[in-house]
């Protein structure tokens, strides 16, 4: 290992372990990860650009990615709002089955996607516990794009959850005892002091929902409905363009969406950054 | 008894409110679905739901699934443990940007995961001819479900481990190491009694990812009835053949694991707090 002739000869020595652990994540991270990703980035390059903008550009490719992001940003929105007053409840309040609702916030990571997708499909069809009582309204959420916002909305609430919940716990009361002093109502203190303050951790969980919203795949397909141009989201896109052996054109909405992971990643890094600034 | 409300707490009816709101959202996104896959499955009773299980395509199944994340899991404990020292006992340039690198599988869509594998191994891919001539099968078989299920559970224990042995320092092994041991021997005695309950809980999460594991391993399964299909993938196949008790009993039984992963999980959290990294605390 050349990174470690940079280092102090007393604390090569001190401790052991460096030259091993940090080959073997390497060697592992790059044969498992990086090398694969690379093959997708390197695919549109050995063809002619023009190919990847004509895959692109094309209508049903472009309705898709506007479902999967626009739909991902929707349900990261109302995962906020509602993760914000569900960690609210959960850190503030004492109540029976706490315990058991707090647990059970995991459930979207811990259930399998197909599993939650056929179990919303069900639920949200015309015929379903949930769906039979809207359709009474002429309200139609499977199979349609709706059914896309209530399986993102379901795959996405833990990362809000999760994310707000140490943060509102480690809040200080200080200052909505301050703003309650100088006459501010209980919703006033809650909106103008604890938001702002919990405005980082907010955009984090969002962000992460985001990412899990834009790619997800399972939970969707089964309540989707899947029509092109309609209810079609960009994953499933790239599986049709697989299955008829497309690989130039699955590689190139596969690298839109990374390149999209990778904005967000960089997004949250900054994110982080910027809430240890606040702390 | 009147307990006077202090300036912080909430007005009751605010507290009814937002109790209900909660409540509501939970029941409808949470509560429900998992409510539907039970009472689908028993829709006709016990018995359809054993048939379906012991169904040979079921039970191929079955060991598929549980053959790849005996396989995947494993590996992936031992990148954490090697990652989290490497990144937390030692300082290098760029540790924030391999970080980073850990953590990307976690952003990246399930189906993008697949598809790199189809671009390396595939019949148009990187190894694609050489493969065939050699007759190596890599996707469409076990490997590259494998491969898959590593890429979408990679960071899971890393992540686990590194804020937790951040929290618990050198100190331990230093002492041990001073004292004559072993490097090796100091990772068994020192370092790992340490972080055993931290490690419990990412492979437990590890695990159930792995199981329940849909998109990446649809893509390079090949869908291949009683062979390439893993648990969820049998699900999807019964369920889009109209049986459903049969879909919904597979389904159940992978419910019965994420429930008990999150029993397992909820306990370690109460039990095993101080022992967990800080976030997973309350």
């Amino acid at each position: 290992m050349t990174a470690a002739t940079i280092f102090s000869p007393s604390t090569r020595s001190r401790f052991p372990g460096f030259g091993l652990s940090l080959g073997f994540t390497l060697f592992y991270l790059t044969g498992i990860v990086l090398v694969p990703l690379l093959a997708l980035v390197l695919r549109p390059f050995s063809l002619h650009l023009e190919d990847f903008w004509t895959t692109i550009s094309a209508p049903r490719v472009l309705a898709a990615l506007r479902l999967s992001f626009g739909t991902a940003l929707a349900a990261a929105a109302i995962d906020s709002f509602f993760g914000f007053i569900v960690a609210w409840v959960l850190v503030r309040y004492r109540f029976p089955g706490k315990r058991l609702m707090d647990a059970l916030i995991d459930l979207p990571f811990a259930l399998p996607t197909a599993v939650a997708g056929i179990a919303l499909s069900t639920l949200y069809a015309p015929t379903g516990w949930v769906g039979s009582l809207l359709a009474d309204y002429g309200i139609k959420v499977a199979y349609t794009p709706w059914g896309v916002l209530v399986a993102m909305i379901f795959i996405g609430l833990p990362f809000t959850v999760r994310t707000l919940q140490p943060v509102l716990q480690d809040l200080g009361r200080d200052l909505e005892e301050a703003a309650a002093t100088l006459g501010a109502t209980r919703p006033q203190a809650i909106m103008r002091v604890v938001v702002p303050m919990m405005m980082p951790a907010l955009l984090t969980g969002a962000a992460l929902a985001f990412a899990r919203g834009v790619g997800e795949y399972g939970s969707i397909i089964f309540i989707a409905g899947n029509l092109p141009m309609k209810s079609e989201i960009a994953p499933l896109l790239i599986v049709t363009k697989l299955e008829q052996f497309d690989y130039a054109g699955a590689a190139s909405i596969g690298v839109v969406m990374l390149a999209a992971s990778f904005v967000l990643l960089l997004a949250l890094n900054g994110l982080q950054v910027w809430a240890a600034k606040r702390r | 008894m009147k307990k006077t409300r202090s300036a912080t707490d909430d007005p009751p009816l605010l507290r009814y409110l937002l109790c209900g709101i909660a409540f509501v959202f939970i029941a409808l996104f949470l509560v429900l679905p998992l409510m539907v896959v039970f009472s689908e499955a028993l829709a006709t009773g016990l018995g359809p739901v054993w048939t379906a299980i012991t169904d040979t395509d079921s039970l191929a199944a079955i060991r598929l699934s549980l053959l790849a994340a005996a396989i995947a899991v494993p590996l992936n404990t031992v990148f954490g443990i090697a990652a989290s020292w490497a990144i937390v006992k030692f300082d290098f340039p760029g540790k924030a940007f391999l970080v980073t690198l850990i953590d990307l599988p976690f952003s990246v869509s399930p189906v993008v995961a697949g598809l790199i594998y189809v671009l390396v191994f595939g019949r148009q891919g990187w190894f694609g001819s050489w493969l065939t001539d050699h007759d190596i099968h890599i996707l469409f078989a076990l490997p590259g479900i494998v491969l898959a299920t590593i890429f979408v559970t990679f960071p899971f224990v890393a992540r686990e481990l590194i804020p937790l042995m951040s929290d618990q320092g050198r100190e331990d092994e230093e002492a041990a190491l001073s004292l004559g041991a072993s490097g090796f021997a100091t990772f068994w005695r020192v370092t790992l009694p340490n972080i055993k309950w931290g490690l419990l809980y990412g492979v437990l999460l590890c695990n159930a990812r792995a199981l329940g594991e849909f998109g990446a391993v649809s893509v390079v399964s090949g869908h291949i009835r009683g062979q390439t299909n893993t648990m969820p993938l049998h699900v999807e196949l019964l369920y889009n053949n109209y049986d459903y008790v049969g879909a919904f009993s597979v389904a159940a039984l992978l419910a019965l694991l994420a429930l008990l992963t999150l029993a397992l999980k909820s306990f370690l959290e109460w039990r095993y707090a101080d022992e967990l990294a800080a976030v997973h605390r309350h």
